[in-house]
């Protein structure tokens, strides 16, 4: 940082809240243009192929989560309710539900219907979202089905015959949707135009690991559920676009004069990392909480499996690129799965130990089981073979019924005060 | 006497208990029903805890409050949450525990403790009272039997019945179920118990069980609940008369914690 330079404070938030609006803008435009729209999830989005067609992209799950963050998802989850959906089907899966019973209304704009909606098998719940769009708007719906898991807990190798047949499989069906989206636009596919989002996507990547990286420094510069909810939105909404490769550059610019200035995200007296996600419904309470005793997230599993098929640490070869998408996809998925989301113990014991981490937050949703089960389980492992404490609390992604405040805040003031133990002296015990 | 006592005030959600200590024994104890006023309940528990030590107000030197109502402790110096406070309390109480069930009206909590009352891990129960003391209550409404009855009456079952449910609310119709399907009482009641020890004991395995093991809590007070619970544990419990005080005895020791050593003793008091 030169001096004299203009201060990069606040750009985080502005920016973020820039491109937010104007994703939005674009969504409404696109509606009232009722532009042929792609809806897709952000494991296995596909944009990659997407943005080859210049296709609107809508993510779901993005919109659910924003209705709760604005505090309006309660309305949209009882009108899927009272639609029949069980109360325990996936929070965001009813929060779009009701969206699309009211006309696609977001509390930000207006949701474009879908043309095409892409699903993958990252997630269980994916498939039948996408059928209920099927169902409501006979739009096509294209499954990528991802043979990543073949098990046992090995890294695929790329080298290995088992995944070139796969990585053939996957090709294949790539190219099954890029004929769906021509005959969709009446647009012809451009090969270099794949080139050019691969290499976009490359370039943000590398910003964005290089932001999450900057939270090693202690005092961690960012909280990884405030701002981290901008960098997950961003990562997903502009994956293989300049703006988004754009804003993670300056996001990580920020970051290192919030460092050269010694400002970290809060008072920082426990470093704390999340497994799972937050509350969405409760996402200011939820970081209160541990904030008003000086912890600070500086890292969650959330953010790297979806954070847009980052947490591969794969970069695309745009020499050959269908091949190369078709490798991060078998990749990511595989990684998606065993690292960050299921197996989660050894990435977590190894952030814990790279992060400085005093303790982990285990956050277990009730509307979704695919990302909750087992988080007990990797809680005891952590504990009984590395001592690292952990926390198990459960609320819900988007149902604001499901957050209980005061058993919260019981259950987290306890485990600082047992992590504020653990740092103490034993304290006397008699009177002089 | 000078301000040489500490106090305790555990405001939970069916009791508030409260003692008061010097720095080697409890001088002074005392239980009221919470209610729904949670600030004159700690006052009065409290108050009724001086009267007992023989002290006043004056005497007391620090006082920390517990329980879900620990903020509404107006006259407490600190609140500290009733985890660390069980910890400490049961470790006081029996200094060998090394695990501790506390069942109160809302919450099951199993912590496992260091020799110094530290609380090395915990866990509770889901954000429903599955399981908890209310449960029992449930029971004792639904057989009209008041709830200091129900431990023992229970031990007598020959046949104890199996309940599908530890769901507080529909426990009233599945207890009913059964007594119209003609089980006795006694035998339905073991397997409240049976219901409620069983959840108890999944929550102790996800610490790890570790003796020795103290149960402290209103429930600790039920006969066939101790009973059950070393039967499934195959440790027996430390059950003591104070272990209804645990919490309240424990925020009285970060009291002191306080006293001796300054504010920033102790369970990072807030």
């Amino acid at each position: 940082m030169t001096t004299g330079a203009p201060s990069r404070i606040g750009i985080i938030r502005n920016e973020g809240r820039r491109l937010m609006e104007r994703w939005w803008t674009e969504m409404t435009a696109a509606d009232e243009a009722q532009r042929p729209t792609a809806y897709v999830f952000v494991m296995g989005s596909l944009d990659e192929i997407l943005r080859v067609f210049d296709l609107p992209i809508n993510y779901p799950e993005i919109t659910s989560l924003q209705t709760a963050v604005r505090g309006r998802s309660l309305p949209l989850l009882q009108a899927a309710e009272g639609y029949g959906y069980s109360p325990d089907i996936c929070g965001y899966v009813k929060a779009d539900v009701g969206l699309q019973l009211q006309d696609r209304r977001h509390p930000n704009g207006r949701v474009p219907k879908p043309a095409l909606a892409i699903a993958t098998n990252m997630c269980n719940t994916y498939i039948k979202w996408a059928e209920i769009w099927e169902q409501m708007y006979r739009c096509p719906v294209f499954v990528l089905d991802l043979p990543a898991w073949r098990g046992d807990r090995a890294a695929p190798d790329p080298r290995g015959g088992a995944f070139r047949h796969d990585r053939r499989y996957v090709e294949g069906q790539l190219r099954d949707l890029i004929t769906l989206c021509e005959r969709l636009t009446g647009k012809r596919f451009d090969i270099d135009r794949l080139r050019e989002v691969l290499a976009e996507v490359n370039r943000m990547a590398g910003a964005y690991h290089a932001v999450l990286a900057l939270n090693r420094h202690r005092p961690a510069p960012f909280s990884a559920i405030r701002e981290g909810v901008v960098f997950q939105g961003i990562s997903n909404l502009y994956r293989g676009t300049p703006e988004g490769t754009r804003f993670f550059e300056l996001a990580a610019d920020e970051l290192r004069e919030r460092i050269h200035r010694g400002m970290g995200a809060l008072e920082e007296k426990y470093r704390l990392l999340l497994s799972g996600t937050t509350c969405y419904a409760a996402l200011r309470r939820f970081a209160e909480l541990f904030e008003e005793w000086g912890g600070v997230f500086v890292h969650s599993t959330y953010m790297l499996f979806a954070g847009g098929g980052f947490a591969s640490g794969f970069e695309y070869d745009v020499a050959r690129p269908l091949e190369s998408l078709a490798e991060m996809l078998l990749l990511s998925a595989w990684r998606g799965f065993s690292t960050p989301m299921f197996f989660a113990q050894d990435w977590l014991a190894e952030t814990v130990r790279d992060w400085a981490v005093d303790g982990i937050c285990f956050h277990g949703v009730k509307s979704c089981r695919t990302t909750s089960t087992g988080l007990p389980d990797v809680r005891e492992w952590l504990r009984t073979r590395y001592d690292i404490p952990g926390l198990f609390i459960q609320s819900d992604l988007v149902d604001p019924r499901l957050w209980s405040d005061a058993q919260l805040k019981n259950r987290i003031d306890a485990f600082i005060e047992s992590l504020a133990a653990r740092r103490a002296a034993p304290a006397p015990t008699r009177l002089a | 006497m000078s301000a040489a006592l500490v106090g305790g005030v555990d405001v939970g959600s069916t009791q508030t208990k409260a003692v008061v200590m010097d720095d080697t024994r409890v001088a002074g104890r005392a239980i009221v029903d919470t209610g729904a006023r949670l600030t004159e309940a700690a006052g009065a528990a409290f108050r009724q805890a001086l009267d007992a030590a023989g002290a006043g107000e004056a005497d007391v030197a620090c006082v920390i409050g517990t329980g879900y109502g620990r903020f509404r402790v107006a006259f407490g110096h600190a609140q500290v949450t009733e985890i660390s406070c069980h910890a400490r309390g049961a470790v006081y109480l029996f200094p060998g525990t090394r695990s501790v069930l506390d069942i109160g009206g809302q919450d099951t909590k199993a912590i496992r403790v260091s020799e110094t009352g530290q609380v090395l891990d915990f866990c509770m129960n889901d954000k429903c009272s599955a399981g908890t003391g209310r449960f029992l209550g449930a029971a004792s409404q639904a057989l009209e039997l008041p709830l200091g009855e129900l431990g023992p009456l229970a031990l007598r079952a020959k046949n104890p019945v199996t309940m599908t449910t530890t769901c507080t609310v529909f426990a009233e119709s599945e207890i009913l179920g059964w007594l119209a399907r003609g089980r006795k009482t006694e035998d339905v009641l073991a397997g409240v118990h049976a219901a409620i020890a069983s959840r108890s004991l999944a929550l102790l395995r996800r610490v790890g069980i570790e003796p020795e093991i103290t149960f402290t809590g209103g429930v600790a007070r039920n006969v066939a609940m101790v009973k059950l619970l070393a039967d499934l544990t195959g440790v027996p419990l430390n059950v003591g008369e104070d272990s209804h005080y645990c919490g309240a005895i424990g925020a009285a020791l970060y009291a002191l914690d306080r006293v001796l050593v300054g504010a920033e003793a102790g369970a990072g008091s807030s």
